[in-house]
């Protein structure tokens, strides 16, 4: 008997491919690849068509943003912040600001509140419908991309009104915002707020229950609450595991718990669950700009604090006092006490935060960028290993990266 | 593959949690003052634990910053990790200061967070610049797995090494970087080396010189390498400096 099943062996081994077994191929993607959404580069190695390693290279990009940051002033910044993750600029110009008013001590008007969440759930709303476009695309679905960059445009349409730039905004100063919204701006905003929501029922039922897309999506690179915890997975990606973790709850900023607003969490850590978690999030983000719509008060935008805001121009063309305190403002610029602060924001790719270090002169002694998508994508070789290559495409594309900001 | 799949694709794959309960999170702060304020409990428990380990701990704009010995760092981050009365499962960041200053220590910052208790840490340790003490400190990669590409990151900025890394490179400037270390202070801020040569270094490095010597050795495939890469695995370089 046993003699009989040696010799099977034997034989259906021959018949295949005597010599391929044990060769493992390295291949390379990117860094010049549409489906590695940016500069990226993964080398893989591969058994078959199976990824048994993944080993990722990023730094394509890399501009010395912190360096940078050490050479300006607290609102010479704020451009360098839209670079980074290009998708949430309005979001990152927010969180940037949060840090260096914390660190100032300054405490912003209630209407600036407002107008800032309203800006970081627009941004949210940018990033997320980015992120389902490209995946679509990704996985080979083409309508929704199209759906979801036509209502990018539309929000990039609002943004353009308000600040006068699409993708890199520059939409905050400290202690206030570059400009009050325009007049008829709410209203355009509560009009994309009525559409919105059918778009995203559309994208839904092309998407959500669509064979093709299920089976390209279940059951790949999972994450497990515990592993996605200590690989320091944030935003999505950790609450797609089952982790009931969102900045804006569990640290709140900008009043955000005032906000009636649902975390969704998901339960197999794939990535299903990530788009469904996602899909679920720009919901809610709508949920909570119809609530500041409807908050938004009346009211000065900036912060009555002439350490950090620039007086009129008319006061500072027509009087002296007005004209030498614009003149040091721009020329010395505002001082924060000494001090350090890391204030955390949820942004669409999951927790970011801004560290500052001053030591009492207009300049960081450190300016720090924590970028979730940089620790989302430090998970990637976890997460395709075992996996087909051509899932790696998919799985890449759950993670959400913008290299911008992975590289800094 | 052993990834669990899904049973029904169309049921409702998500629980939405915290619905309705306003009351139960907490609140934006307000009014944060500069210094002083409550401190992080976690502290008068690592000093409780660890003793003259810990060092001196202060409250700045709402957070706690503590002090730990430099060579002690991962034992404390392991305990605040897996004990069940601090439960810090969550790394935000590490990163490090160097201030503009030729005596002030550089600070090695690792940023925690209990999400179980909502707590936040600031932990530091100081690496005075004497020329003697070694820019080196445990890797916190063992507890936190997300420590792997900051650590990298950390050591490629400030040259800071992380012993007990598994794979300390250089992540965002290439392998070969010559200049140093861009975050210190005494790297300028247009580089060391000057624009001609920097081209005449960009001139002479090989671009068919595509793999790291990880993915080399994995691949095996010294033969088909070019010479300069060969000339690099020949003398054992793994990290350049």
């Amino acid at each position: 008997m046993t003699a009989t099943r040696t010799v099977e062996v034997a034989i259906s081994h021959q018949g295949l491919e005597p010599e391929m077994a044990g060769e493992n191929m390295l291949i390379n993607i990117g860094p010049q690849h549409p489906a590695t959404h940016g500069v990226l580069r993964l080398v893989l190695e591969l058994d078959g068509e199976t990824v048994v390693r993944c080993i990722p290279h990023v730094g394509y990009l890399h501009c010395g943003f912190e360096k940078i940051g050490e050479y300006r002033q607290y609102n010479q910044i704020i451009p360098w912040t839209d670079r980074e993750d290009y998708l949430n600029s309005m979001g990152n110009n927010v969180a940037f600001v949060l840090g260096a008013e914390r660190l100032f001590g300054i405490e912003i008007t209630e209407r600036c509140t407002v107008l800032r969440v309203i800006a970081m759930e627009l941004s949210r709303i940018i990033s997320h419908l980015v992120w389902m476009g490209t995946t679509c695309i990704d996985i080979g679905a083409f309508t929704p991309f199209l759906w979801s960059f036509q209502e990018r445009e539309n929000v990039y349409k609002l943004l353009e009104g308000w600040t006068g730039a699409r993708l890199t905004t520059s939409g905050t100063r400290v202690g206030g915002m570059i400009a009050d919204v325009p007049e008829g701006w709410v209203e355009g905003l509560r009009g994309f707020l009525d559409r919105f929501p059918k778009t995203l029922d559309e994208c839904d039922r092309m998407l959500t229950r669509n064979a093709i897309w299920v089976g390209r999506t279940v059951g790949l690179g999972v994450m497990s609450p515990q592993e996605a915890l200590n690989y320091g997975l944030s935003g999505p990606m950790l609450r797609a595991s089952g982790v009931d973790y969102d900045v804006r709850k569990d640290f709140p900023y900008l009043d955000y718990e005032t906000y009636d607003f649902e975390v969704p969490v998901g339960t197999n850590g794939d990535v299903y669950d990530r788009y469904l978690v996602r899909t679920e999030e720009l919901r809610q983000s709508v949920r909570i700009l119809e609530q500041a719509l409807k908050r938004l008060p009346d009211g000065p935008v900036n912060v009555d604090d002439p350490r950090v805001i620039l007086p009129p121009k008319h006061k500072a063309t027509s009087e002296m006092e007005s004209m030498i305190h614009h003149f040091k403002l721009v020329m010395e610029g505002p001082r924060p006490p000494i001090g350090e602060v890391y204030v955390p924001i949820e942004s669409p790719k999951g927790e970011k935060g801004y560290y500052f270090v001053s030591d009492g002169t207009s300049k960081p002694v450190r300016w720090r960028i924590r970028p979730p998508s940089y620790v989302n994508l430090s998970a990637i070789p976890k997460m395709v290993e075992g996996h087909l290559l051509s899932d790696v495409i998919a799985i890449n594309a759950s993670i959400d990266i913008v290299m911008g900001e992975i590289d800094r | 593959m052993s990834s669990p799949v899904r049973k029904d694709p169309a049921a409702p794959a998500f629980a939405i949690v915290n619905a309705g309960q306003p009351g139960d999170r907490p609140a934006t702060p307000k009014k944060v003052p500069h210094k002083g304020g409550a401190a992080n409990p976690s502290v008068e428990a690592l000093r409780a634990k660890f003793g003259s380990v810990i060092g001196r701990h202060e409250v700045m704009w709402g957070d706690t910053t503590v002090f730990v010995e430099r060579t002690k760092v991962a034992e404390v981050c392991a305990w605040l990790q897996s004990d069940p009365t601090q439960s810090y499962e969550y790394l935000s960041d590490v990163t490090a200061v160097e201030y503009r200053d030729h005596v002030r220590p550089i600070e090695v910052v690792w940023h925690i967070r209990s999400i179980k208790f909502r707590r936040f840490l600031r932990i530091k340790c100081e690496i005075p610049k004497d020329g003697k003490t070694p820019l080196e400190v445990p890797s916190v990669w063992p507890v936190w797995k997300g420590a792997d590409w900051l650590e990298r990151e950390c050591y490629d900025m400030f040259g800071i090494k992380f012993a007990g890394h598994p794979d300390l490179r250089r992540i965002l400037l290439w392998e070969d970087f010559k200049e140093g270390f861009p975050l210190r202070k005494d790297f300028p801020m247009r580089g060391r080396f000057s624009r001609s040569e920097q081209l005449k270094n960009a001139l002479a490095a090989d671009p068919e010189a595509r793999y790291s010597m990880e993915e080399i050795s994995i691949a095996d495939a010294y033969g088909d390498l070019p010479l300069d890469m060969r000339k690099r695995l020949a003398g054992g370089e793994k990290v350049g400096e």
